[in-house]
């Protein structure tokens, strides 16, 4: 009796709400934790990264301009979405490497984390925002608001660790190109299947698979990028990038100590807020 | 011309003292400095020097920020908050008991009104104080987590066209927060930090917890640069702040940048037109327009556009410039004559480029540095002086048609510190700010400021937030 032939999977970009392949035609081999062949994910170029930030600007109006309940809906069928997979999520974190239990625990926690930033979108005004009590008559107060395209280069750690720096980003209304870990990124692209069926608009995440220190650069320096989150960046390349930042005076949230399984806090969330503070004088 | 003409009415100068020559504040104390440079400073509304303001060399700002950490590692950082409560109270109540002399000393060295720098800018100074010293002892409620910790040694620079006001807003949040200072000021207008020196010490303000050094940009980079220090707080031009991003790029400082902006104010077709015409030129005018947030970029609606000009010249014409000193000036003199000859030359462009130049008939003095309140209209968004900040009183006047088309103009340019609308429709006003893209939105009304409301930009007008609970976060290690 002979065994059923597996259908593989192709791993693409996500852009748009797309999953093109790299415009440059590329891929890269991924290997399991033992050196043997997974997949070959697309190694995407200088031109898909472009191509991402236009979709994410593109992406940004809508987004931001969404209730917060809305988002927050949105956000949370995501971590339905997620749920229903967990199994496929699993198998490719022991493809990693993983042990069955601490694949299984990882994806309990991906999800966990998904569920607790979605609840975040509707408070991050009362608990961010603020009414200043300024000395004359004046209706005062002060409101987040997302800072615009984020590029968010994701760490190793392919599904908590992503998760963990993707929905503090979105919850709040910014839109994003992620540049997923380079040793280990088909989870980022099976998550981008979940996004790209749970009503999250097309463009607000993108994803792309490829080398860092090919892509980060020209992300860094893109005029139309607002913020750059370092997460995933090794040592080395986070003062050049830092300095390529500072082109359009991007935020910058440098890389932390990555405690992926630790009560996240609102950091993550408030290094990409504004805050607008409106002023109207108060009489008759 | 009016009917009855203002007689001068002069305040009187006496009251400041000046000395000829300043050394650094270092420790506590008056410290000479390690290099012999030395720049005079002038009043820019009659060239005449004032004193001799030294130019710390870089061992004198390693000196200043190993004073810092003394003062941070064994007095200021360990001290109780409700004790660095009580100091920030003391200075808040001397810098009101000497508001009179320090508005008259501001007004001197930076040329600005004494009507501006008694009534908006040393009331403002006090308040910042206050406002902060209240926080000192009760951070752990301001939604940083229950043991909020100070930063440690911040390195700050601040700009000329509000010289004690900028050094409130820095020294008062970070001292509140446990952190200890070195702050630069402007090499144009050192004099009222350095009278600030002197009220730390009438305040007994313990040693190195505020240090002044004074000096140009290359004080201010050695400070910056300075490996000693935690956190880096600046405000000035977006070109400056990109050069410290990429100083402090690969480094742990942390850093605030409160930057350039070309603000737009948005007056619709159902604005009250003369409060409008108040407010622009409020907006415009205010400090010579020395002012970052200033609202820069008039955008009025087509079909009010020429009854609205024809107002605001009628306005312009009773501005008066002149004497810095006489409390019935409006304009007084631009800070110095590199920054006349920067406004010169893009006012100059904006001839060029096509837009046309009006002032008001206005005689100059003939001594100082002076510039005409001047409006451009025929403005087209591509004109340098629609894109780039000029930083003086020059305004730029553009049309739209549509709420639409309003917000895309209002928000095509890389900066977005503030923004001003214009109308007696409160869904529209809601409407309209929630759509700019600017840290501060004054509606029906410009220029406002508050300790207790916060500050800052969008996009290059930097990041970061001073004033209220946010302004807190900068020197916080949250």
């Amino acid at each position: 009796m002979s065994e059923r032939l597996a259908v593989r999977k192709t791993y693409k970009l996500f852009i748009g709400g797309a999953f093109p392949r790299s415009e440059s035609g590329r891929s890269y081999v991924v290997n399991d934790a033992k050196g043997d062949f997974l997949a070959n994910a697309s190694l995407a170029s200088r031109k898909d990264a472009r191509d991402a930030v236009v979709a994410a600007r593109k992406a940004f109006g809508g987004w931001s301009g969404r209730t917060a309940y809305n988002r927050g809906q949105i956000l949370y069928r995501v971590a339905e979405m997620l749920e229903g997979r967990r199994a496929q999520f699993v198998d490719e974190l022991r493809a990693q490497g993983l042990a069955k239990g601490a694949a299984s625990a990882e994806v309990d926690a991906a999800v966990d984390r998904w569920v607790w930033y979605a609840g975040w979108a509707d408070k991050l005004g009362a608990v961010a925002g603020s009414a200043n009590p300024v000395a004359g008559p004046f209706f005062n107060f002060s409101t987040p608001e997302p800072t615009g395209v984020v590029a968010v280069v994701a760490p190793d750690s392919p599904l908590l660790g992503l998760v963990s720096v993707l929905a503090p980003v979105i919850v709040s209304g910014n839109t994003c190109v992620v540049v997923a870990s380079e040793p280990a990124p088909l989870p980022s692209i099976t998550l981008a299947e979940v996004l790209a069926t749970s009503d999250l608009p097309g463009g607000v995440v993108n994803v792309l698979t490829g080398r860092r220190a090919e892509l980060t650069p020209w992300l860094a320096a893109h005029m139309d990028v607002n913020a750059l989150d370092l997460a995933g960046v090794p040592d080395d390349l986070v003062k050049p990038l830092e300095e390529a930042a500072a082109g359009n005076l991007k935020r910058v949230l440098r890389p932390g100590p990555a405690a992926w399984d630790a009560d996240p806090g609102t950091a993550r969330m408030s290094a990409f807020l504004e805050t607008k503070t409106v002023w109207h004088p108060v009489g008759v | 011309m009016s009917i009855f003409e203002y007689a001068p009415a002069p305040e009187s100068a006496a009251i400041v003292d000046i000395r000829p020559s300043y050394d650094l504040f270092i420790g506590g104390a008056w410290v000479e400095s390690a290099g012999e440079r030395r720049h005079k400073s002038v009043n820019p509304a009659t060239e005449d020097v004032l004193a001799e303001i030294t130019e710390a060399t870089a061992a004198d700002v390693d000196h200043a920020v190993a004073a810092a950490r003394k003062a941070f590692d064994t007095v200021w950082g360990p001290m109780p908050g409700r004790d660095r409560a009580k100091y920030l109270f003391r200075i808040a109540r001397l810098l009101q008991e000497r508001s009179r002399e320090l508005a008259v000393l501001e007004s001197i060295d930076n040329g600005k009104p004494i009507r501006e720098s008694r009534d908006v800018d040393l009331p403002l100074v006090a308040a910042h104080f206050f406002y902060y010293a209240g926080w000192a002892d009760k951070l752990p409620y301001a939604g940083f987590g229950p043991d909020p910790r100070p930063v440690g040694v911040a390195g700050q620079v601040i700009p000329w066209n509000f010289p004690l006001l900028m050094l409130a807003w820095k020294i008062a949040p970070a001292l509140a927060c446990g952190n200890t200072v070195v702050l630069k000021p402007a090499e144009t207008t050192s004099l009222t930090a350095l009278a600030f020196a002197e009220i730390c010490r009438q305040a007994d303000l313990p040693a190195g917890v505020v240090n002044i050094v004074t000096g140009a940009g290359e004080t201010g980079r050695a400070l910056v640069e300075h490996p000693g220090i935690d956190k880096i707080a600046f405000t000035g031009s977006t070109e400056v702040g990109r050069q410290i991003a990429r100083s402090a790029a690969g480094t742990a400082k942390r850093l605030t940048l409160e930057l350039g902006g070309k603000a737009a104010n948005v007056i619709f077709d159902d604005a009250a037109l003369d409060q409008a015409v108040e407010g622009v030129v409020n907006g415009i005018f205010f400090n010579q327009g020395h002012v970052c947030c200033a609202g820069s970029r008039l955008l009025v609606q087509e079909s009010v556009a020429a009854e609205l000009i024809d107002r605001l010249k009628r306005r312009m014409a009773t501005l008066r410039v002149g004497d810095p000193l006489d409390k019935n000036t409006d304009v007084g003199a631009i800070n110095s004559a590199e920054q006349l000859d920067k406004i010169r030359t893009l006012s100059a462009a904006g001839e060029d480029e096509g837009a046309v130049r009006w002032s008001p008939p206005c005689e100059l003095p003939s001594r100082g540095y002076w510039f005409a309140p001047t409006v451009f209209t025929e403005v087209a968004q591509s004109h340098r002086i629609a894109r780039e900040e000029i930083f003086g009183p020059v305004l730029s006047v553009l049309t739209f048609r549509t709420p639409a088309e309003a917000v895309e103009k209002a928000n095509n340019t890389p900066y977005g510190l503030s923004a001003g609308i214009w109308t007696e429709k409160g869904s529209r006003i809601l409407w309209m700010a929630e759509r700019l893209r600017a840290g501060v939105v004054w509606a029906n009304t410009f220029n406002k400021f508050d300790p207790a409301a916060p500050f800052g930009g969008y996009k290059e007008s930097g990041f970061g937030r001073e004033g209220g609970r946010h302004g807190l976060e900068a020197y916080l290690d949250v």
